[in-house]
């Protein structure tokens, strides 16, 4: 087992609210080795993607970030902005969901992938920057990457455009990529297509992925490990075929009975009634008002994250019953 | 199935849209060609599920079937009866529809129960307390509390929001219903809830649906046949269990095989390269030539017409070559 | 791009057609009539002289006749002859046009980038000390009346202060560029102060939109810093609609220069129509509200130029 790249222990991120603080993660605990994916899925609300923008320092402004986030075995939560805007875009770039509103419409692709060179590189000038961009556009795949520099982000495809964000996100080489969401917009088949780039490059550039999805298939697709949140609150973490071969939590379960699955049809879907609670509720497990599970316990402590089996680690009274 | 009377079918049906230019020093002129030469037919209380990626013409399509958009050619029958403006008044009352997005789609100032009534109000059908009553129980049919009816749209998530929506097309009670995309705005774990309301409503009501989604997975739970669109043109119609079974046209099988399945890791090496060109500038021949791994010179020129696949009768594919 | 300008122009030169045959009626139906106040000042004219009179200014023919004559000259340069100012009417226009465009250029860009820069500051924390400070500013400016804020200039600075002059555009005998400025100092804050509290307001708008926009979002995540962030990535988008609002807003303002002039008793194109309507001058009248047309048409074609030039996504054609 390599040395993890990253490693994140007990992280959260508060807002203030009516007076106190709201919580939207807490207790965030886990490592990425270079070379792996892991994927990040729950459904809106759960708090992955704040996992995310926390990585590269980018919680919104009343926010506050605690915990450890550990980086090549340097402590980032705390750091200066001048440390945060090294690092950002050059050791860890970001993939947002929706390629059209992520790329600034009023500027050429070409400039805005040779705006990270130009950022992070020592001597890199604009017009070097720009002759780079289109190598990088060839790396991922465009065809008449020269054009397609020169073009601005209304002018391409969606799938066209994932890709030049891509690009944009590769250019100075990162050891991580967090990816949130980027193919949720895209079509079926544009999706497959992404997935693949992204696998691609990863076994070119050795570089860790986070990829963030609401959709268990398209991570089950890619990751290597998985982790489930639910309201804040990572409830399982485990390598991909263990996961889906033994589940264990009750959310987890749920939420792969729940996707319809193209090949099997069946009478009824199964459900997981009630939604998502709104704000902290107070003790307890977080889960336990929509849990077929749930007893007094459960709504009065919350469960701890516990290694079940080898790296299979869930947060659940019952999940062993 | 075949037994079932035809209650809405689509013949030839074309819907093109004029971007403007020509004319007076107006430049080129650009017409998007949303749909073209579309015919499909739904029988009484089943479910037609229209799938397609975005930029297929499936929405506007689902806008043609209730009304919102009249086509540019072919005609649209209701019951027998060919659609024209006399014949829509009537027919309006049995074809309703439920959009994709349940933030945007209920007017925020208005209270539940008045949302629900609404389609009963305009055609001053029964009383304000009859209407009444009919929220009411509607509200209890599509799973929502009670008190439902004195709140405001925002005070719901958007799970109750669409089953609101839904009462709401359920209200003048419709012999159809048109539902434009009605998961893809909601989570996961609510999904699942709408599909199996949906489900249920159909058993109770007998009504028919027509479902558009880009989601195949989806559409395999649901419906009774598939329409596949690809750029505006029906490439593949087919009952569900054939058209899953074996995908007859190579978009279908592409469609079906770029599906993300659990726990099955993803063969690299995706099933179709490049992309759906623009519906401004379709290409000649078969819409699909220029991403079809079995695409020939003949593919090029002629445009396939929808017809049996070899010994499957009832599954159609627009292909020289399908299988 | 050429083909886009010329069909503009080409809708302009029809809209300033009509305009010009809607003002010419309306001239008509004014009350008073030029043959009368000619002939108020004259005890001995008769009836018969004052039909006379009529017959040589041509004003006994119908309203679409005379309008085709008027026209006719129009086109080929003739504006006719001014009644009030016994000159031709295009020589009373044109230092008073001029003095006008150099009241609205100056004061449209002290206007623009003023409320570029509060507009920015406080779009960088919206709700925050400053943002209050620049909203308060910006709703003195929209709620204070042109009239009454030129009034308060004259009290403080002209009366009190001595600082600038109250009235005109130059000292007789002083021909010096400062006594020049001097005279322009109050009438351009005057109008730049009305303008910037609704260009400021917008621009705080658009800027708060574009900074939550997720391009820049993506620009931060790239490593760019602060200052990059808001003055390439998110200023450059929020520029497209404010340009547009602006560059529409240049058409009126030149109902603000109207007052100003008014107020500081400055010889420009407001004092002048205001004059020509008063006194019955139909040819002053008439040319001078083209030009006001005029003036709106063009800035609103640059607009539309701005525009298309600042976002690609837009093509004219």
């Amino acid at each position: 087992m390599t040395a993890p790249l990253l490693e994140v222990t007990d992280l959260g991120v508060s807002f203030p609210h009516a007076g106190g603080r709201h919580r939207v993660v807490a207790g965030i605990s886990y490592a990425l080795a270079p070379g792996r994916t892991l994927g990040v899925v729950g459904e809106s609300g759960c708090g992955k993607s704040v996992t995310a923008l926390a990585l590269v320092g980018l919680v919104p402004a009343p926010g506050h970030v605690e915990g450890s986030i550990r980086f090549d075995g340097r402590e980032l939560v705390g750091q200066s902005h001048a440390a945060w805007r090294a690092l950002r875009g050059a050791d860890i770039a970001m993939v947002f969901q929706e390629p059209m509103t992520a790329l600034n419409p009023v500027m050429t692709i070409g400039r805005q992938i040779a705006e990270s060179l130009v950022l992070h590189r020592d001597g890199m000038g604009w017009r070097e920057g720009e002759r780079e961009a289109v190598g990088l556009l060839e790396a991922v795949g465009i065809n008449a990457p020269r054009d397609r520099a020169r073009a601005y982000p209304h002018q391409l495809s969606g799938g066209m455009r994932q890709r030049a964000v891509i690009a944009m996100a590769l250019a100075c080489g990162p050891r991580l990529l967090v990816a949130d969401e980027p193919t949720t917009a895209l079509d079926v088949t544009i999706q497959a297509q992404i997935l693949d780039l992204l696998q691609d490059l990863q076994d070119r550039t050795g570089m860790a992925i986070q990829f963030i999805s609401h959709n268990l298939a398209v991570v089950s697709a890619i990751a290597h490990d998985i982790i489930v949140m639910y309201a804040g609150r990572i409830v399982e973490r485990a390598p991909v075929e263990a996961l889906f071969a033994h589940p264990l939590h009750p959310y987890t379960q749920g939420l792969i009975a729940t996707l319809p699955d193209p090949d099997h049809r069946v009478a009824r879907l199964p459900v997981i009634p009630g939604s998502v609670p709104d704000l902290d509720t107070g003790g307890g497990c977080r889960f336990a008002d929509r849990c077929p599970r749930a007893d007094a316990a459960c709504r009065i402590a919350e469960p701890a994250l516990v290694e079940m089996a080898p790296g299979h680690l869930v947060a659940c009274f019952k999940a062993g019953a | 199935m075949s037994a079932a009377a035809e209650l809405v079918a689509l013949d030839r049906i074309s819907v093109q849209f004029d971007l403007g230019g020509g004319g007076f020093l107006g430049g080129r002129r650009r017409v998007l060609r949303a749909a073209q030469d579309v015919s499909f037919s739904i029988a009484e209380g089943e479910t037609l599920g229209l799938v397609g990626e975005s930029g297929s013409g499936k929405s506007t399509l689902g806008n043609v079937v209730a009304g919102l958009q009249p086509p540019s050619a072919g005609t649209l029958r209701f019951r027998g009866r060919a659609m024209d403006a006399a014949t829509w008044r009537e027919a309006r009352r049995s074809i309703q529809i439920v959009f994709q997005d349940p933030f945007g789609a209920l007017d925020p100032r208005m209270p539940v129960s008045d949302i629900i009534a609404e389609p009963l109000r305009i055609r001053c059908i029964g009383s304000t307390a009859g209407r009444r009553a009919r929220a009411a129980e509607l509200v209890e049919q599509v799973g929502l509390p009670r008190d439902a009816l004195n709140r405001y749209p925002h005070e719901f998530s958007g799970g109750q929001r669409q089953r609101i929506a839904i009462a709401r097309a359920l209200a003048p009670a419709p012999a159809l219903i048109v539902a434009d995309e009605p998961l893809s705005a909601l989570d996961v774990s609510i999904q699942s809830q709408i599909l199996n309301l949906m489900k249920d409503l159909q058993e109770a009501h007998g009504l028919a649906f027509l479902f558009i989604t880009h989601d195949l997975a989806v559409v395999n739970h649901l419906v009774d046949r598939v329409a596949v669109l690809y750029l505006g043109r029906l490439v593949e119609l087919a009952p569900r269990a054939e058209l899953f079974a074996r995908p007859s046209h190579p978009y279908t099988q592409a469609l079906l095989a770029s599906v993300p399945r659990i726990g099955v890791r993803r063969h690299r090496r995706p099933a179709i390269s490049g992309e759906m060109p623009s519906p401004l500038a379709p290409p000649p021949g078969c819409v699909f030539h220029p991403r079809c791994p079995k695409a020939q010179d003949a593919c090029r020129h002629d445009v396939p017409a929808l017809a049996p696949a070899p010994g499957r009768p009832a599954q159609l594919a627009a292909c020289h070559f399908k299988d | 791009m050429a083909r886009f300008i010329l069909r503009r122009i080409l809708q302009a030169a029809f809209v300033l057609l009509v305009m010009s045959f809607v003002i010419y009626s309306l001239i008509g139906l004014m009350p008073g009539d030029p043959i009368d106040i000619m002939i108020a000042s004259n005890p001995g004219a008769t009836p018969e002289l004052a039909a006379a009179l009529r017959k040589i200014y041509g004003l006994d023919q119908p309203l679409l006749s005379r309008y085709g004559h008027w026209l006719w000259a129009a086109v080929q340069g003739d504006f006719g002859y001014s009644r009030l100012h016994s000159a031709p009417v295009l020589a009373v226009l044109a230092p008073a046009l001029w003095q006008t465009c150099k009241l609205m250029l100056i004061s449209f860009t002290a206007a623009v980038l003023l409320a570029f820069a509060l507009g920015i500051v406080a779009a960088l924390r919206p709700g925050g000390p400053v943002d209050a400070l620049i909203s308060l500013f910006a709703f003195a400016g929209i709620s204070v009346p042109v009239f009454w804020l030129a009034l308060m200039m004259i009290l403080v600075f002209a009366v009190d202060l001595h600082w600038f002059p109250a009235s005109g555009i130059a000292t007789v005998g002083d021909g010096s560029i400062r006594d020049y400025a001097r005279h322009m100092v109050m009438p351009v804050i005057t109008l730049a102060l009305a303008q910037t509290g609704g260009f400021t307001r917008f621009v705080r708008a658009s800027m708060i939109e574009s900074l939550r926009s997720d391009h820049v979002r993506t620009a931060r995540a790239k490593g760019a810093g602060e200052g990059r962030v808001v003055l390439v990535h998110a200023f450059r988008t929020a520029l497209i609609p404010v340009v547009t609002v602006m560059a529409l807003n240049f058409g009126s303002l030149f109902g603000g220069a109207l007052l100003t002039e008014t107020m500081f008793a400055q010889p420009g194109m407001g004092k002048m129509i205001y004059d020509s309507i008063l006194g019955n001058d139909y040819n002053l009248a008439l040319t001078g509200l083209l030009f006001a047309t005029l003036v709106t048409l063009l800035s609103n074609l640059l607009a539309d130029i701005a525009y298309g030039w600042l976002d690609p996504r837009i093509t004219l054609a």
